[in-house]
C-alpha cells in the first residue's frame, strides 16, 4: 500500500502521473465505447462507461469536480477489460487512462472500513502463494466437512458480508496438488532443442491450476523447448497493477525480474491472459525506476503468452483426436489477452488443430465475463450478471467443452455453470493441446 | 410555474427514486456532469437530474410526475447523436433509456420484432441473423446507437439508399406521452386507416414524448451480398461514378464516397490497408439481391466505375473480408480525432446531381474560412457529411466553424437540397429552419407539436427556432399564436 496521508475531504488528482490531458482529448465522445463496456452493459449509466469516466478524468483535471467517493465509485466500477481500446475509432489509450487514476484513487479517496480491510486481506494474500498455501489447509475441513454448504444453503453471508461471499463463492475445491512438490527447475527439450524458455507459473495458478501448469510444461518441451522454471518467483504483480496499488506493483515486478536475472532464456512463457497483460507492461510499470528500467523493458519484450508462441514456433509433433468422433468448443476470450494482448486468433487456431474439434463462436465473444481479476469479489452485483449473460452466450453456441485461458474467467464460468446446474467441463487450451500430444481422451483427464 | 432555482430537487429525486428505485436516479452535481452532452460534445448543459427507468409503466410515471411538477424533460439513449438532439436543457429531467434494453417478442413469421428504445440497434439484426433475418437501417453508429434515438431522429445509413430510413422500418409505436398517458399508434398491420402518427412521431427528435415499445420490420438478409471497392484519382470522378451507375438503373444497396482526407485519418487509426492513401476519392458500392442478380450487377458496376476513370476496383463477398472494407468507413467520424483536437460533422442533403458543384463550393468555402474539410457522405442519395477540423481549445475557433458549417447548410438548401440528412436538428441546426421553410410551414409543425405536448415540456428548445436560441430567426408572430407552450 501506499504511504500517503488520508484525506477526509474529497479532493482532485494529485501531481503524481494524473491521467494525461492530452491522451484525453483525442476522446471525440462518440460514444462507440459503451457498446463493449461490460458495466454500462450492466448499470446503463454513463458515468459507468468509458467515455463517461474519461469525462470525469478531464473535469477532475480542470478542477471542475472533486475526488469524491461518489466519482471514484465509477472507476471502480470499471472491470479493467480493455474492450474500449479495441473499440475506439479514435485510438483513445484508456488503458493508460485508467491505469493512472487508480492510484490516483488509492491516494486520494478515504474507503470505508471493510473495504479497506477487504482490500488489504486480498491484496496481502492471493499474490503470495506462500502466505495463501497454509491457509488452504484449512479450507479443506471446510469444504469437505460440508460446512461450506451449509454456508452457501443459510444465505446468512450473502446478506450480511456480500462481498465475502462473493469471494467464498468462487472458491475451487482445493486441489490436492496445491500441496504437492514443486516442479523442477529445470527440464530439458524432447528431441531437438528449438528452444530456451523460461515458465512464470502464476500465484493463484500454481495453487489451484497446477494441472494446467504442468500440461504447459509437457506442450513446450515436446515442441522442443528447454524450459527454465526459478522457484523463487512470486506474483507477477498483475493484481496490485489492476487495482492501483503501484508500490506493491512495483516491488513485485523487480522480484520477477530477479527470478529470471541470469536464466538467459529466448522467451519468457505465461499461459494465464491477466498475468501476459501485465509482464508485457513492465517496462511501463518500471519506466521511473532507474535502476531497473531497462531491465524492465528488455524482460518485456520477451514475454509471450503461450497460444502466441505455440502458433508462431508451430507444433511440430503429430495431434490425435481428444474426443470420440467431433467437439464442440467454445473459445472464451479472456479480456487481458484479447484486448490487452490483440490474441484472440491464434487461440482458435490452435484448438482447431486438434482433429475433430469445432470451434464454436459465441454472441458477445467479446464482453467480459465479469472476472476481471478480483472484480467479482469488489463488485459482485456487476460481476454476477456478466457472469450470468456469459454463460447463457457460450451455453448458447451447443458447445460441450468450454477453453478458457485465464484462471480467473475459469473460476467464473465454473461457478455460472454450477449455478445453472449445467455440468460442460472448462478446461485451459494447454490442457487440450496437451492431450492431443499425448493421444488422451479429454473425457479420460482427471477432473479439474 | 416556479423558477428553476426554487425547485427542491432532492425532494423531486426522492419521488423518483419510488419509481425507478435508488440505483435508477442520478442526482451529484459530479455525476450529472457526464451527461451534459451527446455525441456534439460542444454544446453543453447539465440536467438537473437523470432518471433510468426500465419498463414502459416506469417512463409513464416518471413523464407523469414531470407533467404534474411542470418540469421540461428530455429523453436519451446511448447518447451518439451528432446534432445535439439529447442535451439537456436547463433545470430539466434527462430520461435515459439505457436500462430499457430487451427484446420484448420476436415474430419471424410475420417479419417483425417489438424493442424497448434502449435496445441497440444492431443486437435486432444479431437476434435474428441466425434465422436469416436483418434490420435495415444501419447509422454508421450502429454498434452503439439506441432504437428509440433512431425514431427520434429517423436514422439514415449506408443502406438507406436502397431500403429507406427508419420511418420505412416502423410498424408501430407504444408512446409515453408527455403527461405520461400511454397510447398506441401504427400497429402490426402494415396498413392502417386514420391519421399515420407513427410517421408524424418518426423523426420528432422527443418533442412529442418517449417511445417505449417500438415494432419494427424485419428484411429477409439476401441471398448474395458484393461489396466493391473503386479508387479514383479525384472525388469528381467518383462523382460522376454514382451518377453513371443511377442512370444505368441500378439501385445498389449503399453507396459511399470518401475523400483523401477522411481516407488517411482513417487509414492512421483503423489501419485496414484497403483505402489507397493517395487516392482522390474511394467509392463503396454494395450490391445485394439474387445471387445471379448480383454477378451480373457487379459486373456492370465495375465497368461503369472503370469508365469513369477508376485506377483499381476489388471485390469481396466473403462476410469477414466486406466487413473490412466497411470498417473504415463506419470509423470515418471518430478517426478524424487523431487528425485534430475537434471536428464539426455537417448532415446536408443535396440532388445527387449537383455533387460535383456542390464539392468544389465546400473546397473554397474551406480555403475560405481556412479550416480543412473532410468529406464522407452517401453518395447515392446526396446525404453530404463534411467533417470541419479544428481545435476548440482555442477561443472563438467553435464559433467560425459554424458559420463556416451554416454556409454549407445555406448551400445544400440553395441547389434544392435540406438542412438534414439523417442527422436531426437537435439543437444545431434549429436557427437554419427557417432557412428551408416558410413561417407557415413552421406554424403547421408547432400545430401537430401543441396537441402532443401542451405544455411545452418535451425536449424544448430543439428543432424549432426560438427567440433566445436563434434571436431574430425566430419569427415574434408565431409566439403570440402559441402563448400556451413555455418559452426558453
Amino acid at each position: 500500500m501506499e504511504n500517503q496521508p488520508r484525506l477526509a475531504v474529497p479532493r482532485a488528482f494529485d501531481a503524481n502521473h494524473p491521467p494525461d490531458a492530452q491522451m484525453i482529448d483525442t476522446c471525440v465522445h462518440c460514444g462507440f465505447c459503451l457498446a463493449t463496456c461490460p458495466s454500462y452493459r450492466v448499470l446503463g449509466t454513463e458515468m459507468d462507461s468509458p467515455r463517461g469516466r474519461i469525462y470525469l478524468m478531464d473535469a477532475l483535471n480542470e478542477g471542475e469536480i472533486s475526488l469524491s467517493q461518489a466519482t471514484a465509485g465509477h472507476f471502480d466500477s470499471c472491470l479493467g477489460c480493455l474492450a474500449c481500446v479495441s473499440t475506439c475509432p479514435s485510438g483513445v489509450q484508456y488503458d493508460q487512462l485508467i491505469a493512472a487514476t487508480r492510484p490516483q484513487v488509492e491516494r486520494n479517496v478515504e474507503r470505508s472500513v471493510p473495504d479497506r480491510l477487504l482490500r488489504a486481506l486480498i491484496f496481502n494474500l492471493l499474490p503470495y502463494p506462500r502466505r495463501l498455501r497454509p491457509l488452504l489447509l484449512a479450507l479443506i475441513p471446510y469444504q469437505k466437512l460440508g460446512v461450506q454448504k451449509l454456508v452457501r444453503k443459510s444465505g446468512l453471508l450473502q446478506k450480511f458480508a456480500p462481498r465475502l461471499a462473493a469471494m467464498e463463492s468462487i472458491l475451487p475445491a482445493v486441489p490436492a496438488s496445491a500441496f504437492a512438490a514443486p516442479m523442477p527447475e529445470r527440464v530439458a527439450a524432447q528431441g531437438k532443442q528449438r528452444f530456451r524458455v523460461g515458465m512464470i507459473t502464476g500465484c493463484v495458478q500454481r495453487l489451484f491450476f497446477d494441472r494446467v501448469n504442468r500440461a504447459t510444461l509437457r506442450v513446450l518441451t515436446a515442441i522442443g523447448c528447454e524450459v527454465v522454471i526459478p522457484r523463487s518467483q512470486g506474483c507477477c504483480a498483475a493484481l496490485p497493477q489492476h487495482q492501483g496499488q503501484s508500490a506493491q506493483a512495483r516491488q513485485m515486478a523487480r522480484d520477477l525480474i530477479d527470478s529470471f536475472a541470469d536464466s538467459n532464456v529466448d522467451y519468457l512463457i505465461i499461459n494465464a491472459a491477466g498475468c501476459g497483460h501485465t509482464l508485457k507492461e513492465y517496462g511501463h510499470i518500471l519506466a521511473d525506476d532507474p535502476v531497473y528500467r531497462e531491465r524492465a523493458a528488455a524482460f518485456a519484450a520477451k514475454v509471450r503468452d503461450v497460444q502466441e508462441f505455440l502458433y508462431w514456433a508451430k507444433i511440430l509433433v503429430p495431434l490425435q483426436p481428444i474426443a470420440d468422433g467431433p467437439l464442440a468448443v467454445v473459445y472464451q476470450d479472456a479480456c487481458h489477452l484479447l484486448h490487452g494482448q490483440r490474441i484472440s486468433l491464434q487461440p482458435r487456431q490452435l484448438l482447431a488443430q486438434i482433429p475433430g474439434v469445432q470451434v464454436r463462436e459465441p454472441v458477445d465473444a467479446a464482453l467480459c465475463c465479469g472476472s476481471a481479476g478480483v472484480y467479482n469479489i469488489l463488485q459482485p452485483e456487476i460481476g454476477e450478471e456478466l457472469g450470468r449473460q456469459k454463460v447463457e452466450n457460450l451455453l448458447a453456441t451447443g458447445a460441450v467443452l468450454i477453453a478458457s485461458a485465464n484462471p480467473g474467467c475459469t473460476l467464473q464460468i465454473r461457478k455460472h455453470l454450477e449455478l445453472t446446474g449445467q455440468a460442460v467441463p472448462v478446461r485451459h487450451p494447454m490442457e487440450l493441446i496437451d492431450a492431443a500430444i499425448r493421444g488422451v481422451k479429454v473425457a479420460d483427464l482427471p477432473a479439474s | 410555474m416556479p423558477t428553476l432555482a426554487k425547485r427542491n430537487w432532492r425532494a423531486i429525486a426522492q419521488q423518483m427514486e419510488q419509481i425507478v428505485g435508488k440505483s435508477g436516479v442520478v442526482w451529484t452535481p459530479e455525476e450529472l456532469l457526464v451527461f451534459e452532452c451527446d455525441g456534439l460534445a460542444s454544446y453543453k448543459q447539465r440536467p438537473a437530474l437523470a432518471v433510468l427507468p426500465r419498463t414502459t409503466e416506469e417512463a409513464s410515471r416518471v413523464l407523469a410526475l414531470c407533467y404534474r411538477e411542470g418540469l421540461p424533460f428530455v429523453a436519451r439513449g446511448s447518447g451518439t447523436g451528432l446534432s445535439g438532439g439529447a442535451l439537456p436543457v436547463e433545470g430539466c429531467v434527462l430520461v435515459v433509456t439505457a436500462r430499457m434494453n430487451r427484446i420484448l417478442a420476436i415474430d419471424l413469421d410475420n417479419h417483425q420484432v417489438v424493442v424497448q428504445p434502449g435496445v441497440i440497434n444492431n443486437w435486432v439484426t444479431q437476434a435474428v441473423s441466425g434465422a436469416g433475418f436483418y434490420y435495415a437501417p444501419d447509422p454508421s453508429s450502429q454498434s452503439i446507437c439506441s432504437i428509440g434515438g433512431n425514431v427520434a431522429e429517423n436514422s439514415g445509413g449506408v443502406h438507406c439508399l436502397k431500403y429507406g430510413v427508419t420511418t420505412n422500418h416502423v410498424l408501430g409505436l407504444k408512446l409515453v406521452l408527455p403527461d405520461g398517458e400511454i397510447v398506441d399508434v401504427g400497429g402490426p398491420v402494415p396498413e392502417s386507416p386514420g391519421y399515420d402518427l407513427a410517421g408524424v412521431f418518426v423523426g420528432s427528435e422527443g418533442t412529442l414524448g418517449i417511445a417505449a415499445e417500438i415494432t419494427l420490420r424485419l428484411l429477409r438478409s439476401a441471398e448474395s451480398i458484393r461489396v466493391l471497392l473503386a479508387d479514383f484519382a479525384t472525388v469528381e470522378a467518383a462523382g460522376s461514378a454514382v451518377t453513371a451507375i443511377i442512370a444505368a438503373g441500378i439501385v445498389p444497396g449503399g453507396m459511399e464516397i470518401m475523400d483523401n482526407l477522411s481516407i488517411n485519418a482513417v487509414e492512421d487509426v483503423v489501419a485496414t490497408e484497403c483505402y489507397p492513401r493517395d487516392a482522390g476519392a474511394i467509392l463503396l458500392v454494395e450490391v445485394d439481391g439474387l445471387a445471379v442478380e448480383v454477378e451480373a450487377t457487379s459486373t456492370q458496376v465495375e465497368a461503369l466505375c472503370r469508365e469513369a476513370g477508376a485506377r483499381a476496383v476489388r471485390s469481396a463477398t466473403d462476410p469477414a473480408e466486406r466487413l473490412k472494407l466497411w470498417k473504415g468507413r463506419k470509423a470515418a467520424f471518430a478517426a478524424m480525432g487523431r487528425r485534430a483536437p475537434n471536428y464539426y460533422v455537417q448532415d446536408g442533403v443535396i440532388p445527387r446531381t449537383k455533387l460535383q458543384c456542390v464539392l468544389q463550393q465546400i473546397e473554397l468555402l474551406s480555403k475560405k474560412h481556412g479550416y480543412p474539410v473532410a468529406n464522407v457522405f452517401h453518395a447515392g442519395d446526396g446525404n453530404l457529411h463534411p467533417l470541419i477540423l479544428y481545435d476548440g481549445r482555442i477561443a472563438g475557433e467553435l464559433e467560425k466553424v459554424e458559420i463556416l458549417g451554416g454556409e454549407i447548410l445555406k448551400l445544400c438548401v440553395a441547389v434544392g437540397g435540406s438542412i438534414s440528412g439523417e442527422h436531426g436538428i437537435g439543437a444545431e441546426k434549429r436557427c437554419y429552419m427557417s432557412d428551408m421553410f416558410t413561417p407557415a410551414d413552421l406554424e403547421t409543425m408547432q400545430w401537430v407539436r401543441a396537441v402532443f405536448d401542451p405544455k411545452g415540456l418535451a425536449n424544448p428548445t430543439k428543432l424549432f427556432p426560438t427567440p433566445r436560441t436563434c434571436g431574430e430567426a425566430a419569427r415574434a408572430e408565431s409566439e403570440a399564436r402559441f402563448a400556451a407552450v413555455e418559452r426558453f
